[in-house]
């Protein structure tokens, strides 16, 4: 899908009552109510989730797949589960009844990715040895992160690890094994994965490294958690068949990337608020004797996804302790390393630039700060936009609606344009 | 294009707040990443040797097509010998600058190595003007 025309949220409009609620905590100020409904820009949103979190109607919907649709679809369906699913369920001690569960559930076959995300740690850390990314590198394995870098902060795109994620890897190693073992062309063979995020749905729409992904469909953990549950009972809940270590498990929550790669000069941050503060620092030039950061929108790590169901700290310290009895990674053979790399680098996005022209851009900002400076800077979000400077820039820019500031009525928009 | 902004001195709370609305400005404006990105280091460099070793001061910021001239004038101390200040790991810092993992003494040398121009007007007992030129497709980082 075209990158333009793809929005990672939608609005259920229906159940939507135009509250402010998710305007006033998006961290890119990508929503205005208009109409007495919210609206996504679809240019400013990197997916991070926080609108869904915190809608109290439940408005706010990811754009995933659902089960039914992706079941039955293919020849040979794979399931491909976030390691943060294993930590969804208060009555097991080990992944094998996830595991299985997927199987009972209707998929022919289970990859982990955590096998993936071993790999590409092992692939990081020799790039950290070897490689040309300018140090400290950026991890990439969270995609809001990716999407912010671009809007936010182009000029550290150059610091960005170019490989494709562990769901991504996962995907294209698993068909291949999976074709070879049953003879089916790789077009039948689905890979699908089960995200605590709608940020990795919106990676693979609108890919910023990857031309065409390799999976087929995604599903989110809040669906797949409860169907699980039902099917587990029964299930030996001991570490049984190969399965990948720790490290690659410890993804989910926030420094297990770090850890994985071996790198201990490393700077960890989770929460939009922290690592938007991070990327300034780097932009800064602050972290110069840093080699990792690794960050995450959501706190503390994927486990924080706005697709799951489960508290995120409860979550994370039920795998921390599923961790401790698993064994070493058993090793999975014939991973297409060759294919790890990004094939495209991503371009800085234009989205915050006022104007073509740089004088007019000028005259422009003038324009805005003499509007805000009117206004009462209460940041109320009556008039539909989440802060007076907001409002102004929607005005100034033609964004604007008609919409009136509450308390300077004689303030209209179309007047100011 | 103008904008003012006064720098706190020893605020450590507020330190960087002027250099992050600069960056704002200038991502606004749409000037190039890589200039945006020399820009951040050198204004960042710039406000914190304010606050750390001048009392706080004033930025004046003027932005047009061709370059950005920042202006960072304070009344302080002054810079006795400015060849030894240009050279990198040498600082004046306080104990509790460095404590807060300031005066690492590259301050003066990354604005020179990132700045297309840079001037140095400076008197001990009197102050210190630094004026910063930064333009669109000027050096590489």
């Amino acid at each position: 899908m075209n990158q333009e025309e793809y929005v990672p949220i939608y609005l259920n409009i229906s159940q939507c009552v135009g509250c402010t609620a998710c305007m006033q905590r998006c961290p890119t100020e990508a929503i205005r109510i208009r109409g007495g409904k919210a609206a996504v820009m679809r240019e400013r949103c990197v997916a991070c989730g926080e609108c869904i979190r915190v809608c109290p109607h439940h408005a706010m919907e990811a754009r995933v797949d659902r089960l039914d649709q992706v079941l039955g679809k293919y020849k040979y369906t794979i399931a491909l589960p976030a390691q943060a699913l294993y930590g969804q369920f208060p009555g097991i001690k080990t992944r094998s009844p996830v595991l299985e569960g997927l199987r009972r559930m209707g998929f022919d076959e289970v990859f982990e990715v955590a096998t993936a995300a071993e790999v590409v740690s092992a692939a990081t850390h020799y790039e950290l040895a070897h490689g040309s990314i300018p140090h400290p590198i950026l991890t990439t394995v969270c995609p809001v992160v990716l999407r912010l870098v671009r809007i936010r902060f182009p000029s550290l795109l150059p610091h960005l690890l170019n490989y494709r994620s562990p769901m991504e890897m996962a995907a294209r190693w698993s068909r291949q094994l999976a074709s070879r073992k049953t003879g089916l062309a790789p077009e039948d063979i689905g890979c699908v994965y089960i995200s605590p995020c709608p940020a990795k749905c919106a990676s693979i729409q609108d890919s910023i490294g990857t031309l065409k992904t390799a999976l087929n469909g995604i599903v989110s953990v809040a669906e797949v958690a409860p169907r699980l549950q039902a099917v587990m009972d029964g299930i030996e809940d001991e570490e049984s068949f190969p399965h990948s270590g720790a490290a690659g498990v410890g993804w989910a929550i926030s420094g297990g990337q770090a850890a994985a790669v071996g790198e201990s000069n490393n700077v960890v941050a989770s929460g939009m608020e922290n690592l938007i503060r991070i990327l300034e620092a780097l932009e800064d030039g602050k972290l110069s004797s840093v080699e990792l950061v690794e960050l995450s929108a959501c706190t503390p790590g994927c486990v924080g996804g706005a697709l799951t169901v489960e508290n995120p700290f409860i979550a994370a310290a039920r795998l921390r302790k599923m961790m401790q009895g698993f064994g070493p990674s058993v090793p999975v053979s014939d991973c297409p390393v060759e294919d790890m790399r990004w094939e495209k680098t991503p371009a800085p996005s234009q989205v915050l630039r006022l104007d073509e022209d740089l004088s007019r851009a000028m005259e422009k900002m003038d324009r805005i700060r003499a509007l805000a400076d009117s206004l009462p800077g209460m940041n109320c979000g009556a008039c539909g936009a989440p802060s007076c400077k907001a409002f102004a820039e929607d005005a100034v820019t033609g964004r604007g609606h008609g919409a009136r500031c509450v308390f300077r009525p004689d303030t209209p928009e179309h007047e100011v344009l | 294009m103008v904008r003012e902004y006064t720098v706190y001195g020893n605020d450590f709370v507020r330190a960087g707040e002027v250099s992050g609305k600069i960056k704002t400005i200038l991502k606004g404006l749409g000037y190039p990443p890589e200039m945006i990105r020399r820009a951040a280091i050198t204004t960042y460099e710039a406000e914190m040797n304010m606050v750390i070793h001048a009392d706080g001061g004033r930025v004046r910021a003027s932005f047009s097509p061709e370059e950005v001239v920042l202006v960072f004038a304070d009344q302080g101390p002054g810079i006795a010998d400015l060849n030894l200040a240009m050279q990198a790991g040498w600082s004046t810092a306080s104990e509790t600058a460095r404590q807060l993992g300031f005066g690492g003494g590259m301050g003066l040398p990354n604005i020179r190595r990132y700045s297309d121009a840079l001037d140095i007007d400076t008197k001990v007992g009197t102050g210190t003007t630094l004026t910063i030129t930064i333009r669109p497709g000027g050096r590489n980082l």
